[in-house]
């Protein structure tokens, strides 16, 4: 992880573009706060844009029409996603499986109705020309190499959130119930509020991703809460591999970059199904995941 | 990066002692940002493209000595998408101008990004008032049409045929919202009366109910303030339940692609407002003929609206001595626009590029003599009266 | 005139016939899609894609091949049927053993493909279909104008509809689908062959979607994305009507057209998102939909 970060650090100064690398970070935590949901609850969500692009939507707005900074406006931001996937958990949670699915989907589209109608989101034209303000009132974070350092620090922030929830009691119990709910209930743990934690602890990273890259790109728009969204967060993390750590970050990049690279044009919405499709069918544990099988098949050989 | 730059641009002024023309990194780019893949790839996408691509080899591909490049991306309509990718050409690619821009979300966004980092953006696709109003900047030309002057084309012409009485069938986004509006405000101020309106979702299937509502308010026209496959249902659907002919349609943007998928026997005597057509004069008809060979289908407003702006981009360059955006935007703004796409376009101060406009109805199928020859001329509206005065404005750029 | 509302009655009934008109096609795209979840346990997200690739079947069949409206109706489905039939043996067949949620994933993706590809093939716009000359024209009923072709979608649907769970409910391949999902091994001993009931049973489901693209083409225009519009809509309607079952699906599919006729008339802004709304009550009330057993 150290190593990674390093590079990271670095990365500015070998040439890397601040803005591209800024945008995968932002959605390898969404991705993250995604997998910490469905990698390690076996919880899908289909409405995770509603907390991605709604935050986005409260830190715009905060940030350019109400002149807050951006350090407020970023936990404006989470906060609100955070009080959203409370009330859509406790909603959902009464319900498993694809049941769950279905009604934080409809509660995304819901919220989606909302903002359309709302005037203060722009509607179509999104909201534009978002500042990056000064955080802290000191430091400028309009050149793309302040905001990179900030935007890592607050990946990396997230990132550890995520990783410590895994590896502590809390995340054994959500493995637990993951492999086996019924064994977990019998033993004694309460199920649900378990799960209404980590719904909303998903939403609100989900919702920090999503303050965070409006800042970087200075916008918000409806692209932003659209079921699409909620269907790429799921690719992502499915590409990279769902429950291993990386594999959200290595997912995100790629999807990221298919959509950057010019070299698809017409057939990047082609190229993307043909991935969801290899995934499932070949690579089911997603790149991270078959490269640690693998590893582990080279270092720990199993006698037949 | 940018240090580097100038450091450069300094060293070469440093040799050439006579250094006049400065164009950086010794190339012209032109980078064209467009809906390759999505629901206005027919109306842009690769039309837009090969147009300008045309009005770089008609130009001789090379300027002021150095070669002319044109890339392009798709932004599939997605305003994050497309700032990226603005902000990458104008960091990384050495692009010095982007065009196209097919929605307002898009065109807004990177219209932003090429002010920051001072590099010209024009907008052929995109139609939003906001582009010239609220959100101008001194780096941007609004090229080929906007809500306004569609609605002066349609509306006021309209009211004047004696379609007097309104009622909107509008797609519930901003777009919608706007066209709307903008084509109340000339009807009423035309005479005519606004009856009602509905609101579909956007975007919509099914427009059976509302065209039914529409019915009942007894207008003379039926304005449609939606676009694309919503605009293109709802005059099926209209001819389908007999609405059409005893009321009549008018189509508040629409282009030739969506007639030519409609068909004429349902879009017939439905009213247009378009910045050009294929079979307007001699010009356009030549040019036209040369992009159907390559596309196999006629341009669009927006696609001549590309091969005319990028002309006319080239010129500057060639007139300032220099791709500098500020240089180069000043002689753009000086110089007229004559070509196939209009006669004596002006830019104003607040970037928009003022032209006549032209309303069409669609004919018959009867009186068309083959495909594609759908218009018949109606009124040409001057540019004057089409787009919005500059006195009213709400640029900040425009001195009052 | 009387007033409900504010809205006169006669402008009324107009609208909830054409909810009705709309409802009936709403349930005969959901039912391929209940049949194949209800029995298969596959949630199929490609069909909207397999809506679209019928309705542009029947275009290019009439355009390219002069095939007449009449005899795509039955020649398309059947076609875009056999292509579901080869996804499921190829595809779809290697992730039985594992959670729904693959299913739902590999079909995603799919959908992606067949729409990208047509998209790149065909454009955005859209291509014309006309309405067969047999049913142009429409009957004044006093309160509205009624399209003939308006008409048929709503006969032909309900038939359909009606054929369909006569066949699954009440004949003996019916049953034999029914018994093979609650139990396929004590099935397959019986001597059925069981990974062929699978095979048709979704080849059936797809056949069923191609059909209503079929009957969709010239309403709507037929364009790459019209699938991806409605495919949203008709997941709600069979998560409410009851994820398995066939009555759920038809029901739902015309009380829903109903109530957004209604919604269109009073809210019709809302009335997209009206549905969502119902599936929320619905799935939080009665879990497994109106109609639909707990799985």
């Amino acid at each position: 992880m150290a190593l990674l970060l390093a590079v990271l650090i670095a990365a500015p100064f070998l040439g890397a573009y601040p803005v591209l690398l800024m945008k995968i970070l932002c959605f390898s935590l969404f991705a993250c706060a995604f997998n910490l949901l469905l990698g390690y609850s076996g919880l899908l969500s289909f409405g995770h844009a509603a907390f991605f692009g709604g935050a986005a939507y409260v830190t715009g707005y905060l940030c350019k029409d109400l002149g807050v900074g951006p350090g407020v406006g970023i936990l404006a931001g989470t906060a609100f996603a955070l009080a959203l996937g409370w009330v859509f958990g406790s909603l959902a949670i009464r319900r498993a499986g694809i049941y769950f699915a279905m009604i934080t989907l409809a509660l995304a589209q819901m919220m989606y109705f909302v903002w359309v109608q709302l005037k203060l989101t722009g509607g179509e034209d999104g909201l534009q020309g978002i500042p990056r303000g000064r955080l802290g009132g000191i430091i400028d974070l309009s050149p793309d190499l302040n905001l990179y350092f900030f935007v890592l620090a607050v990946c990396a922030a997230g990132f550890w959130i995520v990783y410590r929830a895994i590896h502590s009691p809390f995340g054994e119990v959500l493995k637990a119930i993951r492999e086996n709910e019924p064994r977990a209930i019998s033993l004694g743990y309460d199920v649900d509020r378990v799960k209404l934690l980590a719904f909303t602890l998903s939403a609100g990273l989900a919702g920090l991703a999503g303050s965070t890259k409006c800042l970087v790109l200075q916008l918000a728009s409806l692209t932003d809460v659209h079921w699409h969204m909620s269907g790429e967060v799921v690719l992502m993390t499915l590409l990279g591999g769902l429950g291993t750590v990386f594999g959200p970050v290595v997912g995100a990049a790629l999807v990221v970059a298919l959509q950057n690279a010019e070299a698809f044009g017409r057939w990047t919405l082609v190229a993307q199904g043909l991935i969801f499709v290899v995934c499932v069918l070949v690579v089911r544990r997603g790149i991270v995941g078959e490269l640690a099988a693998f590893f582990r098949r080279v270092t720990h050989p199993r006698k037949p | 990066m940018r240090a580097v730059q100038v450091l450069m641009g300094a060293a070469t002024l440093a040799f050439a002692a006579a250094a006049q023309a400065q164009i950086s990194n010794d190339v012209v780019k032109i980078g064209v940002l467009t809906d390759l893949s999505g629901p206005y790839s027919d109306l842009a996408g690769t039309g837009s493209v090969e147009a300008v691509k045309m009005a770089v080899e008609d130009f001789g591909g090379k300027v002021l000595g150095k070669p002319i490049e044109v890339v392009a991306a798709d932004h599939q309509n997605k305003g994050d998408i497309a700032a990226n990718k603005a902000r990458e050409w104008f960091d990384r690619g050495n692009v010095d101008m982007i065009i196209d821009l097919t929605t307002s979300s898009t065109a807004l966004a990177v219209m932003k990004v090429a002010k920051e980092k001072n590099r010209i953006s024009i907008v052929s696709g995109a139609a939003s008032t906001k582009i010239t109003n609220e959100d101008c900047t001194d780096t941007n030309v609004h090229w080929t049409y906007d809500t306004r002057s569609l609605a002066e084309g349609t509306g006021r012409a309209v009211v004047k045929q004696g379609g007097d009485t309104w009622f909107f069938l509008t797609a519930d986004y901003a777009f919608g919202h706007s066209l709307e509006k903008d084509t109340s405000e000339v009807v009423t101020a035309a005479g005519g009366k606004v009856l009602g309106s509905v609101r579909h979702p956007f975007p919509g299937q099914d427009f059976s109910s509302f065209l039914l509502k529409a019915q009942a308010s007894g207008a003379k026209v039926i304005g449609l303030a939606n676009a694309g496959t919503d605009a293109q249902n709802s005059i099926k659907q209209a001819a389908e339940f007999g609405i059409t002919p005893k009321q009549k349609l008018a189509g508040l943007l629409l282009f030739i692609n969506d007639i030519h998928t409609v068909g004429l026997k349902a879009a017939q005597d439905l009213y247009v407002t378009e910045s050009f057509y294929w079979d307007r004069d001699d010009a356009s008809r030549a040019w036209s003929k040369r992009f159907f060979d390559r596309q196999k289908r006629m341009p669009n407003m927006v696609q001549a609206g590309n091969y005319s702006a990028v002309g006319h981009y080239l010129n500057a360059v060639k007139a300032a001595g220099t791709d500098d955006a500020a240089k180069v935007m000043a002689k753009m703004k000086a110089t007229p626009v004559n070509d196939m796409f209009t006669k004596d376009g002006r830019i104003r101060a607040d970037g928009l590029h003022v032209h006549d406009v032209y309303l069409f109805q669609v004919k018959k199928p009867a009186e068309a003599k083959g495909p594609w020859d759908y218009y018949k001329l109606v009124q040409t509206v001057p540019g004057d009266q089409a787009f919005t005065p500059l006195a009213q404005s709400r640029c900040p750029l425009v001195k009052k | 005139m009387i007033e409900i509302f504010g809205v006169p009655l006669q402008a009324l009934l107009g609208q909830l016939l054409v909810g009705l008109i709309n409802g009936s096609f709403y349930a005969v795209l959901s039912l391929g899609l209940a049949i194949i979840f209800g029995l298969l346990n596959i949630i199929n997200f490609t069909h909207g894609a397999q809506y679209m690739m019928g309705a542009f079947l029947a275009w290019i069949g009439l355009t390219k091949f002069g095939l007449p409206y009449w005899a795509a109706l039955v020649v398309v489905p059947l076609l875009v049927g056999a292509l579901g039939m080869v996804i499921e043996r190829t595809m779809l067949k290697r992730l039985y053993h594992l959670d729904h949620l693959y299913g739902l994933l590999l079909t995603f993706g799919l959908a992606l493909v067949i729409e990208g590809f047509f998209f790149n093939e065909y454009g955005s716009s859209g291509q014309s279909y006309d309405v067969p000359d047999a049913l142009t024209g429409g009957t004044h009923l006093g309160f509205i104008f009624l399209p003939n072709y308006r008409a048929w979608v709503v006969v032909a649907s309900l038939a359909v509809c009606i054929a369909t769970w006569f066949l699954i409910e009440r004949s003996s391949l019916g049953a034999y689908l029914r018994a093979g999902t609650e139990n396929p091994k004590l099935l397959q001993a019986f001597g059925v062959n069981v990974p062929l009931l699978i095979t048709l049973t979704y080849g059936f489901g797809v056949a069923l979607a191609a059909f209503a693209g079929v009957l969709a083409a010239p309403v709507f225009q037929v364009s790459p994305d019209m699938g991806a519009k409605l495919i949203i809509v008709v997941f709600a309607v069979v998560v409410i009507g009851g994820m398995g079952s066939i009555l759920g699906s038809i029901v739902t599919g015309l009380g829903l057209g109903l109530i957004e006729g209604l919604a269109k008339v009073y809210f019709p802004e809302f009335s997209a998102t009206i549905i969502f709304l119902i599936m929320v009550i619905v799935l939080l009330v009665r879990p497994a939909g109106l109609f639909g057993r707990v799985r």
